[in-house]
């Protein structure tokens, strides 16, 4: 396994098949926090934190816990609760330790239990086989494609705010036609991994 | 009788999940390239949402205030694995074909939402009628949406060719800008009909 290998895997998490816009999961904070740039930054950082931890935290109690003993029935529950857990014990360790960063990011933290990009990217990379170094840069491309996209969002719409939208497309439904209008960009990705 | 019923029409029409309070949106798109799709999600929605919220209010006087999130997840998850096994078991194709997105039921914010919002203060009846009020409400919005992909996508209904076989199809109703195109319209018309009938 190469270097070009993980490169690979990187551009395709992030760009190829990104995790909002052409898998369409973890929507409602992308919906939810993009109303400007400065909120979609920090709830970009606070995933992309929490997503390679959980991964890395899943991916390991999965191939030496869960395997060896047969009790991958129990992986939905499990996963869930690692996550909630780990949130929990970010959360009080950031607060006693970097205050700094727990002002920029904690009031994120607790949604980010109940976001589903979170909990899919835990159950990909046990689904795809990765190892654990693939399964670090794997997530990290993720929680990078959620910001990249996240912050485009948030950009367009704090210049829609200036812009004459019709009447009833105000508020959501203009959301959902500029992202129709990215995820669209987005397709020009497609096929520059093979 | 008359409560039962108002909770089960909130869920439909006041506060639909997907098109007023925006949350559950990430499966309703994603699944509803195929109309059979969109009813078998719609119908595992249901279940997990009306079988947790029952559980969740049988139990509210006996779950401690600081403890109740991790409480509803535990119940929420048995739920889901449920569906996601029985699945696996008796349709492997459907399980295939809708993916991640029954396992990921467990983090859909409708079912939370509806835990911390009502189960947890309502008792067991109304809670039923809101849970299925909420579960009709999706399946209603997902089925929709798939109608429309399906017909203009592939120019089929439930996989049966409605369209002359001479037609293309359009793509962009099968990738992720379709979806995020026609929920946005439907939106626009709901405010469109909203608006006009308060005025």
């Amino acid at each position: 396994m190469s270097a070009m290998d993980l490169f690979k895997i990187f551009i395709s998490a992030a760009l190829v098949d990104n995790i909002i816009l052409a898998r369409y999961i973890g929507l409602c904070p992308y919906i939810g926090m993009s109303s400007n740039v400065a909120n979609s930054l920090g709830m970009g950082m606070a995933v992309t934190f929490v997503m390679v931890l959980a991964s890395i935290a899943t991916w390991a109690l999965w191939n030496f816990i869960f395997v060896p003993l047969g009790l991958e029935y129990l992986q939905i529950m499990v996963f869930i609760l690692v996550i909630a857990v780990l949130v929990q014990l970010l959360e009080a360790i950031l607060k006693k330790t970097v205050p700094n960063l727990y002002q920029a990011m904690g009031i994120y933290l607790p949604l980010i239990t109940t976001n589903c990009a979170i909990l899919a990217v835990t159950f990909f990379g046990v689904d795809y086989n990765y190892n654990l170094l693939q399964v670090v840069v794997y997530s990290i491309g993720v929680a990078l494609g959620f910001t990249i996209a996240l912050l485009l969002l948030a950009g367009i719409r704090e210049k829609l705010r200036f812009s004459k939208v019709p009447q009833f497309y105000q508020g959501y439904p203009i959301v959902f036609i500029s992202t129709c209008l990215l995820a669209i960009a987005f397709m020009g990705f497609k096929g520059l991994v093979k | 009788m008359k409560e039962f019923w108002d909770c089960f029409k909130n869920g439909i029409v006041g506060e639909n999940p997907v098109l007023r309070l925006m949350i559950g949106l990430c499966s309703v798109l994603a699944v509803s390239v195929r109309l059979e799709n969109c009813l078998f999600m719609g119908a595992a929605v249901i279940f997990v949402l009306t079988g947790s919220n029952l559980v969740i209010s049988a139990i509210r006087n006996f779950v401690p205030n600081e403890v109740r999130i991790p409480i509803f997840i535990v119940v929420i998850s048995t739920f889901t694995t449920i569906v996601d096994l029985v699945m696996k078991a008796y349709l492997p194709a459907l399980s295939e074909a809708l993916g991640v997105f029954i396992p990921l039921i467990v983090v859909n914010c409708i079912i939370m939402a509806r835990a911390e919002a009502f189960a947890s203060r309502k008792p067991v009846i109304l809670t039923i009628a809101d849970s299925l009020g909420m579960g009709v409400g999706y399946t209603l919005v997902i089925a929709a949406i798939g109608v429309v992909r399906e017909l203009f996508g592939y120019g089929q209904f439930f996989y049966h060719q409605v369209f002359p076989s001479s037609y293309q199809g359009m793509m962009i109703m099968i990738l992720p800008p379709g979806a995020f195109l026609l929920i946005g319209i439907y939106i626009a018309l709901l405010n469109h009909f909203h608006r006009r009938d308060n005025l």
